[in-house]
């Protein structure tokens, strides 16, 4: 019997970019199903026990932003807080925490389950519904039809997964799942161009059999920020992580039995991250270096399993445990499981566009690690981005897109669907060109107020904005228009330099050399304030000369986008773009500069072709 | 892009006139006239023959897309100089259907194809437009693309600064150095010292380009305009006994053993009653200061002391008459001493010339100035303003000529550091 089911929005997959998109399509009041292959996928932390980092931690910070749920989990399930580069430049520090994974998946299970206009089904997804080149809903295993308006693929590594242990390989998703091959075969049937990549994992630990006392240790901050623009402090118990080396002896143990491993043994063909190399490969490629730094990670209050993060590895399963045991505090540990590679097929996100919609198809979007990403939170943030665009494609609304100018979301899209990738594609501050107005202390100031206009934003979160944006805007005002000369500051023991400029409230907070604690003991307009608004305010005079040539920039950004091209322009006549360039043009017949660079495969010299065309068309009609 | 073609001569009669086509086809378009052409950049001898009519016996030669001018396909065909032969090659290739270039196209599709970068294409533009031979030097040099490949090497270096700050903020919590290594700053300096060396010898590659101005300042009827017919070889100013005679500023453009001079005559400084005179003498004294140098001339060898600058030389314009004063002695009248003026001051005029680098346009010494500025004092600034600073500066490089990003960055860490928790 043919069981159907009706829904505005399904999400294919239950892992971080899953219950973002789900989440989020939700939030904007569409009628959401999450199917995924069993319960216990939700909320699991598959890799490494941790949440955020450089980068990273400003995508959480973002994605709360927009009411999205990773950050409140986090919170909650954080044993270790650290604000990563504290001693450096707001800009630069990214809040990063150790998680508890039973806490993690407990409470991720416990949001989605409770969650308004979402419905839960564990099954397999074993086929698309497809009418002509739009989807219209997924086919379950057990024969269910879950139609919808539409779908989000968020499978992870399980397209065609491979996992190898040493030269022990088999076909799976991750440990202990089995690998989709029907919805693969589905994916497969649009045609979109594949790669493969490859991450690692190292062994697990079984935290019984550690010498915890003969190791250093690595505590969590004494004040620990959290990531949700809702939350004050961490729930859970705070522990503190170990710190070990590997020595000349692991680097032997490792070199002579490089032919057995599977990235070096030639079993392997995709391609691995550059900055999460396995012990293998660093120990190859820094040869000079004798020792490299693991972190002993704890996995949880209440579970043994430790995490050393540092040393993944495809070797076999003994050489593992030699290696490891030559580590100092790990001569009697025991592997609870071995470390593993996982290869597996990503789509060139290229085939993807700004909105996450597959751009030969309609209604499909994609989110996560199955777009060349690695990493929770990189998912997580796609995961809202297609989760919000699948919801406005089920209203018949225009696609939202994040632009370079107001986010790591925008960045890392932008990056993903024009460029490509060539190894997982992983956050760092350093892309983002933005990166002084792009902080994490002010990613609400910078994204709640669109997620409230697009209904993606729900209360509580919107009344708590609106009143911290009102002291911030009331604090700022205030503090810029209070001018004080340099002879009163003088009179008030400041030392600045006397060259007769009035300066207000605000710029002196920026100054590099100011003492804050006495400048808001000296002047009445700081009574009021929070400790949190002034610290923003403060981040922001100090920044505040250079932004305004990076907003000078992004303007210009946002100019060359809008410049509108040509109405006539007959792209094949202009010569110099290629055939399939042509086509797509055609197909698309972009108005504005920013539109036809979407388009899949434009180039650099392509734009610049239809900019100069439409150029001398307005010179000569003038 | 489409089919173009120009005449690459000058328009007119000449020994030779030389069409040029580009584009997808410009080889086929060619052939169609002149018959097939097997190879690439071989010479092809042909007759060129339109609507079964012999036009012209010409040489043909295509060049396949990427090796040519414009990295398209290109065509040319060597035509006798005739304008009535051209105009019929020209109706031919209308007749085709391509479309005739315009002003600066071939350049603009070199540019858009990768073959040149700004700074080339600029460089191209002042060697096309060049005089003398200190010209067509610094012209070359920037034609061929030598401060594209300067800026490689600054590149490289920005690149290399650029990594080790990324490199501090981005992986604090790996094994790699908290602090900006000192190698990062070493780079910022002396990029920012070779970016200062091309600004410095801007002013004296700009004057390379646009030529120097040389005055000649003194009393009524110190010679001056005769000085100036006889460097000239030809009567330019009116010379007369009566004192005054020259108002206006009158100028002449010469080539001085390869530098380009512009050499100045100017109204007699005296103190006058006639108001147009008066008018002449204030401009005398302004081009006068403004000048590159000056020569002075008196019967005296007495200069004016409010424009003697050094460099300048103090000339005597009767030696004929038995007159010794001054650094250097002429005669306008019979030409001795002439040589000896045009040597020294070139010798003087060398001597600026010294120091020129081979930023000669004021587009390119404003990008250089952003690029200095930024790398300006960066050990003080925080991390990510060091970064920011350099950002600024690539992009003024890049503004420059070429492009850099964030990959370039990743790229250069990530072989370098051990990265990988």
């Amino acid at each position: 019997m043919l069981h159907v089911k009706q829904f505005d929005v399904v999400v294919v997959g239950g892992g971080h970019a899953g219950l973002e998109a789900a989440t989020a399509a939700a939030r904007m009041g569409a009628k959401t199903c999450l199917v995924t292959m069993r319960r216990e996928d939700i909320g699991t932390l598959s890799c490494n026990p941790a949440i955020g980092g450089l980068g990273k931690g400003h995508l959480v910070r973002e994605v709360d932003a927009l009411d999205g749920v990773m950050g409140r989990i986090a919170d909650r399930a954080g044993i270790q807080f650290r604000l990563l580069n504290r001693r450096k430049g707001p800009a630069v520090q990214g809040p990063r925490a150790q998680m508890d994974r039973a806490i993690y998946r407990r409470v991720a299970l416990e949001v989605v389950e409770n969650y308004p206009n979402l419905e839960l089904i564990y099954a397999e997804v074993s086929d698309l519904l497809r009418q002509g080149d739009t989807i219209k809903g997924v086919q379950t295993a057990d024969g269910i039809e879950l139609h919808a308006r539409s779908v989000v693929v968020t499978t992870g590594t399980f397209l065609n997964g491979t996992i190898h242990i040493g030269d022990v390989s088999r076909k799976a998703g991750r440990w202990g799942d089995k690998a989709s091959a029907g919805l693969a075969g589905a994916l497969a049937k649009l045609e979109l161009p594949l790669g493969r990549l490859k991450t690692g994992t190292p062994p697990r630990l079984d935290g019984r059999t550690i010498d915890w006392g003969v190791l250093d240790n690595q505590p969590g901050d004494d004040e620990p920020v959290v990531f949700s623009y809702l939350n004050d402090a961490p729930e859970a118990k705070q522990i503190s992580c170990g710190i070990t080396h590997t020595n000349p002896e692991t680097h032997r143990i490792i070199t002579e039995n490089l032919d057995r491993s599977a990235m070096y043994g030639g079993h392997i063909s995709g391609r691995g991250p550059r900055y999460c190399p396995s012990i293998e490969d660093k120990v190859v490629r820094f040869a000079d270096k004798g020792s490299h730094q693991v972190f002993l990670e704890p996995e949880g209050l209440d579970d043994f399993t430790v995490y050393p993060n540092g040393i993944s590895t495809s070797l076999p399963e003994d050489v593992q445990l030699r290696y490891v045991r030559t580590m100092k505090g790990l001569e009697n540990v025991e592997i609870l499981q071995p470390g593993y590679a996982v290869e597996y097929d990503y789509v060139d996100p290229r085939a993807v566009d700004a909105s996450l919609k597959v751009r030969k198809a309609k209604g499909i979007y994609f989110a996560g690690q199955i777009n060349g990403t690695t990493g929770y939170e990189e998912a997580a943030a796609q995961g809202l981005v297609a989760g919000v665009n699948a919801a406005r494609y089920a209203a018949s609304a225009e696609p939202v897109v994040f632009s370079r100018a107001d986010s790591y979301i925008g960045v890392m899209i932008d990056d993903l669907t024009t460029r490509g990738v060539t190894e997982p594609y992983r956050m760092f501050t350093s892309r983002a060109e933005f990166r002084l107005s792009l902080r994490a202390d002010n990613a609400d100031q910078r994204l709640t107020p669109m997620g409230i206009e697009l209904g993606l934003v729900a209360e509580p979160r919107a009344s708590s904005f609106a009143i911290r944006q009102a002291a911030y805007l009331k604090a700022r005002n205030a503090l810029e228009d209070r001018k004080v000369s340099p002879t009163e500051l003088k009179g008030l023991g400041f030392q600045v330099r006397q060259d007769g400029s009035k300066r207000s409230l605000f710029e002196l907070l920026g100054l590099a050399d100011i003492n804050v604690d006495r400048l808001v003991s000296c002047f009445s307009e700081f009574e009021g304030i929070t400790n949190s608004t002034l610290k923003q305010l403060q981040n922001d005079a100090l920044y505040s000369q250079y932004t305004e040539r990076q907003s000078r920039d992004a303007e210009a950004l946002r100019e060359s986008g809008s410049i509108v091209l040509s109405p006539d322009l007959d792209y094949e006549a202009l010569g110099g773009l290629s055939g399939e360039l042509v086509r797509k043009l055609s197909q698309a017949k972009p108005v504005t500069l920013a539109e036809a660079q979407k388009i899949e495969g434009m180039t650099p010299a392509g734009l610049t072709i239809l900019l100069a065309a439409t150029r001398i068309r307005e010179r000569k009609r003038a | 892009m489409d089919l173009i073609f120009a005449e690459a001569t000058p328009p007119g009669r000449g020994g030779v006139s030389v069409i040029r086509l580009s584009g997808n086809g410009a080889r086929a378009a060619a052939e169609k006239l002149v018959g097939s052409m097997p190879k690439p950049r071989h010479a092809y001898f042909r007759d060129l023959v339109d609507e079964g009519e012999n036009i012209d016996q010409v040489l043909a030669i295509w060049f396949a897309a990427g090796s040519s001018f414009t990295g398209e396909e290109v065509a040319e065909l060597q035509l006798h100089g005739a304008p009535v032969v051209v105009r019929r090659a020209v109706r031919a290739l209308l007749d085709q259907g391509l479309r005739p270039a315009e002003a600066g196209e071939f350049t603009r599709r070199a540019f858009l194809n990768g073959r040149m970068d700004l700074a080339e294409i600029e460089g191209l533009g002042d060697l096309l437009a060049a005089e003398t031979e200190a010209q067509r030097k610094l012209a070359l040099r920037a034609a061929s693309g030598e401060l594209a490949k300067k800026a490689e090497i600054w590149r490289s270096w920005l690149i290399e600064a650029g990594a080790l700050v990324e490199a501090s903020v981005d992986f604090a919590d790996e094994d790699v150095p908290e602090e900006v290594p000192d190698r990062a700053f070493e780079l910022i300096d002396k990029l920012r010292t070779e970016i200062e060396r091309e600004i410095d010898g801007f002013s004296a590659a700009e004057r390379i380009r646009e030529g120097f101005e040389i005055a000649i300042v003194g009393p009524p009827n110190a010679g001056k305009s005769s000085l100036l017919n006889r460097l000239a070889k030809r009567e330019v100013a009116i010379v007369s006994d009566i004192a005054g005679t020259t108002r206006d500023v009158i100028e002449v453009r010469m080539d001085l053993h390869g530098l380009a001079v512009t050499v100045l005559d100017t109204a007699g400084l005296r103190e006058s009653d006639d108001t147009v005179e008066t008018i002449g003498i204030d401009r005398a004294r302004k081009r006068a200061a403004d000048a590159d140098m000056r020569l002075h001339m008196s019967d005296t060898g007495e200069v004016s002391p409010d424009l003697w600058k050094d460099g300048d030389l103090r000339v005597s314009g009767r030696s004929d008459l038995g007159v010794k004063l001054g650094d250097v002695q002429v005669s306008s009248v019979t030409g001795q001493g002439i040589d000896q003026l045009l040597t020294r001051i070139h010798e003087r005029l060398a001597d600026q010339t010294a120091a020129a680098g081979i930023v000669s346009h004021e587009r390119q010494l404003k990008e250089l100035s952003v690029a200095a500025m930024a790398l300006t004092d960066t050990r003080d600034l925080p991390v990510e303003l060091v970064s920011e600073s350099l950002r600024v500066c690539n992009s003024a490089l890049d503004r420059l000529l070429g492009r850099i990003d964030a990959e370039d960055y990743l790229d250069l860490i990530f072989s370098s550091f051990c990265i990988g928790k």
